[in-house]
């Protein structure tokens, strides 16, 4: 999903030299273009400068919902079934840009991160199920969960690893600690709660293996407790501090979901980790896990849906394209994931595992969806310029009426919307130039 | 919304001590950072009023930093645009816009019709007779300096338009006519080293640093690579570099490969006490190096000239220390709203909402680890 940047790039480019030419022509050029169809008509909307550019509700409005101003003719399904709500959501609004060009730039980061936003979520929902577990005495729960939560944060590291553009040089990340930056407090938060989510589960290894080693085997069944409990502490730091690390940008679909996020995320990771735990645990252990899928999966589908609403603008790409089939898979397959394990949860090993697999199905895809979400709505300058421009337009008006005396009558005008009559302002020439 | 600028900056406990979010010290962002006694702060005015788009920034600063290729510098069909945006290997970008709008109350000082003494329009060149051999009587007035080259004319044929470009002034043909709405803008972007700086507040790995001059580094042996600046800016300008993997690893496609790159503000020429080497080669002052105090007042000066002139639209951008990012070390003079030019209208540091966002995180960890008691008390049947 995430193009190498050549990839991407050269794609611009494409998209770019097709400028010149008349709109359909480009089209044409282009019948089976998918991504690059957006790309061109979002560039073609925002001819830099020269007028007013519609979005894309409101171009496909005045075009009678036709192919011009559509965004994504192939993907546009989902998007037209609900198109009054969404509507509604997106204002009516016009923007300017550079050519189509993004304004900020989409993170390099590839599947590896949102593979790490489930898995380290997973793991840390599991590391408190297996605390729990230990201390209720559920033994197998406990194995479990403690091997879950051990798998989970070493597969996460070694994707965090790997998706760095210097791997060698991961330790440079233990040079400081930086409470401004989310991934450094991730990193030492991630070092104080992995070994000893993986010292808890040395035990529940061991005992599946043949053979013993002697003292070590003792000091490992020993120290089991103790750092599972201490890894509990630090597991739902581990499982929140993921929101923070996306919406610390300037990637406006994670910047504007920074009041929800953390609340969708850990909603989802106890969902994951209570899916997985009911779907491993035998029926008379896996109560607990059940009752967290459930409170999990309700968190994540109550908080997502407010989010949507508080976004703004941005909210629009966990709606379009690939991201949005994610956001619907993954609402289908919580609340089915998490109807499942209330009905047939207590009853039956296998809709128990049904289900729990569903909710750490429904898991991936939110992570990957807001993942995505969050990638589109960078490449696509509309997310950053509208927004912006409407506050910079309040800020603006809201001086000019502070300080309407100070304003001289004349040529000299307080900059910028001098012109507004020519075409700066956008709304002016929408149906004039169109 | 607006309490970002303000409320929230200096009364968070969680800043380290290089972190730019104080921006009303007087002291500048070099201070905040721990130098205790910084040079003054420097940054770039970048007048796109006079910018005339040759792109020698864009050579110099390549030339000067040993920039690798950036594409294969095909024009984009963006007028005359062939690097598109900033980027890991392209520190100065130079937009062009066209535009339909008139260059407000400027003259070009050029009248439509054909000028009595135009060059080239009623002189004639190249009589080469045969006796140009110095002998007296003839008069060599009419022989410029390009008449030698030029074939003697023959009078009885009609002439033929070869297409050849004229000497004219453009508007000096009769099928002009009148001169349209039309003006070309154009803008060399470049890293804005903010006061307030995204890229350098989110850097894990302490690459990414506040120079004594203000400016903010990356340096090149201690980033890994983890692109999280490249979210964290709020311009679009830092990125991280692909290599060339068919190239060979000391090629320079290959320097700082998988290390986030920018505008360094030629640090290493500052330290010597010359001038970054776009300015250096920009020819006609678009971008102005010096003192960011001393090029405030400049800005400030100019755009009011350009707003007494007529010039509509003249506006400086990133400049104002109360703005989103604290006031930019290199700040623009523009003709136009910030979005034509590719730049975000009002930006804001990512790391103003940070102290809420970690409240929030807070809360949801307590929130989990009570969902999970409550799934052991609930769960207990």
């Amino acid at each position: 999903m995430s193009p190498d940047a050549d990839g991407a790039r050269s794609d611009d480019r494409d998209v770019d030299y097709q400028l010149g030419q008349q709109e359909s022509g480009s089209k044409a050029a282009n019948p089976e273009r998918s991504d690059g169809d957006r790309l061109a008509d979002a560039a073609i909307r925002a001819v830099p400068g020269t007028e007013g550019q519609g979005s894309a509700s409101a171009t496909a409005r005045r075009t009678g919902g036709g192919g011009r101003g559509r965004r994504d003719g192939k993907k546009g399904g989902g998007r037209r079934r609900k198109g009054r709500a969404e509507e509604m959501m997106v204002p009516d609004a016009t923007f300017t840009s550079y050519y189509g060009r993004q304004v900020v730039k989409a993170t390099p980061w590839e599947a590896d991160i949102p593979f790490y936003l489930f898995a380290g979520g997973l793991a840390g929902g599991s590391t408190l199920l297996a605390a729990g577990a230990d201390l209720s005495g559920r033994p197998h729960l406990r194995r479990n969960s403690r091997i879950v939560a051990a798998a989970g944060i070493t597969t996460s590291l070694l994707a965090l690893v790997h998706d760095l553009g210097r791997p060698e040089r991961f330790y440079n990340m233990l040079r400081v600690f930086k409470p401004t930056s989310p991934m450094s407090v991730g990193t030492w938060i991630l070092s104080a709660y992995g070994p000893f989510a993986i010292l808890a589960s040395g035990t529940e290894v061991m005992k599946l293996l043949p053979w013993r080693f002697g003292v070590v085997s003792d000091l490992v069944d020993l120290s089991a407790r103790p750092a599972g409990l201490v890894a509990a502490a630090f597991a739902p730091a581990v499982a929140s501090y993921t929101a923070v690390l996306l919406t610390d940008t300037s990637t406006p679909a994670w910047h504007d979901a920074h009041r929800e996020l953390p609340f969708v995320f850990v909603g989802s990771a106890a969902a994951a980790s209570g899916g997985l735990g009911m779907a491993l645990a035998p029926l008379a252990e896996s109560g607990p896990a059940r009752a967290l899928a459930v409170i999990g999966a309700t968190v994540e589908l109550v908080v997502e849906h407010r989010m949507e609403g508080s976004m703004g603008l941005s909210a629009e790409a966990l709606h379009l394209g690939t991201p949005g089939r994610l956001m619907r898979a993954s609402k289908i397959l919580t609340a089915a994931g998490a109807a499942g394990a209330l009905l047939l949860g207590r009853r039956s090993r296998a809709g128990a595992v049904v289900s729990g697999l569903a909710l750490v199905a429904g898991s991936v895809c939110t992570r990957f969806g807001v993942f995505e979400a969050g990638q589109e709505s960078a490449r696509d300058p509309r997310y950053t310029v509208i927004p912006q421009r409407e506050r910079l337009d309040a800020k603006r008006a809201a001086q000019a009426a502070g300080r309407e005396p100070a304003v001289p009558p004349t040529s000299v005008r307080p900059g910028p919307p001098a012109d507004s009559a020519q075409t700066t302002d956008p709304t002016s020439t929408q149906e004039t130039t169109s | 919304m607006d309490d970002y600028i303000g409320t929230t900056r200096g009364a968070d406990p969680h800043r380290g001590s290089d972190q730019a979010f104080t921006s009303a010290t007087p002291q500048g962002p070099a201070h905040r950072a721990g130098w205790e006694q910084p040079e003054s702060r420097k940054g770039f005015f970048t007048d796109t009023s006079i910018c005339i788009g040759c792109k020698a920034c864009e050579v110099a600063c390549k030339e000067w930093n040993g920039v690798p290729q950036d594409g294969i510098y095909e024009l984009l069909g963006s007028s005359y645009d062939n690097t598109g945006a900033l980027g890991a290997s392209t520190w100065r970008h130079v937009a062009f816009i066209e535009q339909r709008k008139p260059l407000g109350g400027q003259t070009t000082g050029v009248t439509i019709g054909v000028p009595e003494t135009s060059v080239g329009a009623d002189v004639v060149l190249g009589e080469l007779s045969a006796d140009f051999d110095g002998s007296a009587g003839t008069d060599h007035s009419a022989l410029d300096l390009f008449g030698s080259l030029k074939p003697a004319k023959a009078p009885d044929k009609p002439l033929v338009d070869l297409g050849m470009p004229a000497f004219d002034l453009p508007s000096a043909s009769p099928e002009a006519g009148e001169r349209t709405d039309f003006r070309w803008l154009m803008a060399s972007n470049v890293c804005k080293h903010c006061t307030n700086a995204g890229c350098l507040d989110v850097c894990p790995t302490g690459a990414l640093f506040r120079t004594e001059f203000g400016t903010v580094v990356v340096q090149d042996d201690v980033c890994n690579g983890c692109g999280y600046c490249v979210a964290g800016c709020p311009f679009g300008v830092i990125d991280r570099r692909i290599g060339d993997k068919n190239k060979p690893k000391d090629d320079i496609a290959n320097k700082n490969h998988g290390v986030a790159q920018k505008c360094t503000l030629c640090y290493d020429r500052l330290g010597e006490g010359l001038t970054p080497a776009c300015a250096q080669a920009c020819p006609t002052q678009s971008i102005q190096f010096g003192d960011v105090d001393e090029l405030r007042e400049r800005a400030q000066k100019r755009v009011e000239t350009l707003q007494a002139a007529g010039v509509m639209g003249a506006q400086l951008y990133a400049e104002d220390p109360e703005g989103g990012v604290g006031g930019a070390g290199a700040f623009f003079l523009l003709l136009d709203e910030p979005e034509v030019y590719g730049f975000p209208p009002d930006p804001v540091v990512t790391t103003a909402d940070l102290p809420r966002m970690w409240k929030n995180a807070g809360f949801a960890a307590l929130g989990l680890v009570a969902a999970a008691a409550t799934a052991f008390v609930a769960g207990r049947k």
